[in-house]
């Protein structure tokens, strides 16, 4: 399931959600993103994230799909935050739900590097300077290039 | 037309019309839009420009036809 929100999310209600996906699952990976203080810019006090409703869901969903067919995935589990988020708020969270550990980490992983270079997500940082589009790193390329 | 991020920012704007014709591409689009000079020039500038086309991702050559949503924005951060 893929939520593109607003809203804060419960890390605990969405692992008792994933914990509820059978007898089958043996290894559950999560990944929570948060909002650190230096990006692009130092002194980042918060972030803007825009979207590109429709395409994000669908594109993340593709994410899902593929690494569904790379790995046993018994469930997974999307949210991504936009809007103003303040120091320290979660941004994203994955998590996979798998019969083992090695599959739960590579889901989660690989759905993770795909989601920075694919899902249609811009994050702007604000300082106390003024505000700044961040730009793609090549090291999220690369992480991302290494998983094809 | 859509624009997300910086270059909604920059063009002021998030949304035109444009009349298509057989043949055009998101290239020609791009290229028409750039013609206007201003912030419209980086639209064929250093920075790459990402094209989308009903949702999914599309290419300089991708043919855009009436009716089609066709989206233009830069590199994805997310995450």
């Amino acid at each position: 399931m893929i939520s593109v929100q607003s809203d804060d999310f419960d890390v605990a209600a969405e692992y008792a959600a994933l914990r509820d996906s059978g007898a089958g699952t043996g290894a559950i990976a999560t990944f929570t993103g948060l909002v650190r203080d230096s990006g692009d810019l130092q002194g980042v006090t918060g972030l803007y994230l825009e979207h590109y409703p429709g395409m994000t869901e669908q594109v993340i969903q593709g994410l899902i799909d593929d690494a569904s067919k790379r790995w046993d995935v018994r469930k997974a589990r999307v949210i991504h935050r936009v809007g103003r988020l303040a120091l320290c708020d979660q941004i994203v969270f994955v998590g996979v739900c798998s019969a083992h550990r090695g599959d739960a980490f590579a889901a989660c992983e690989f759905i993770m590097d795909a989601l920075k270079t694919s899902a249609p997500f811009w994050k702007k940082e604000i300082t106390s300077d003024g505000e700044h589009w961040v730009e793609q790193k090549e090291s999220d390329r690369a992480r991302s290039e290494d998983w094809k | 037309m859509r624009f997300f991020a910086r270059l909604r920012e920059d063009l002021k704007t998030d949304q035109l019309a444009i009349d298509a014709r057989p043949g055009l591409t998101a290239g020609d689009v791009l290229a028409e839009l750039a013609s206007q000079g201003g912030p419209w020039d980086q639209l064929q500038g250093d920075q790459p420009v990402m094209i989308a086309i009903n949702q999914a991702m599309a290419k300089p050559g991708s043919e855009v036809k009436a009716g089609d949503e066709l989206a233009f924005f830069p590199p994805v951060t997310g995450g």
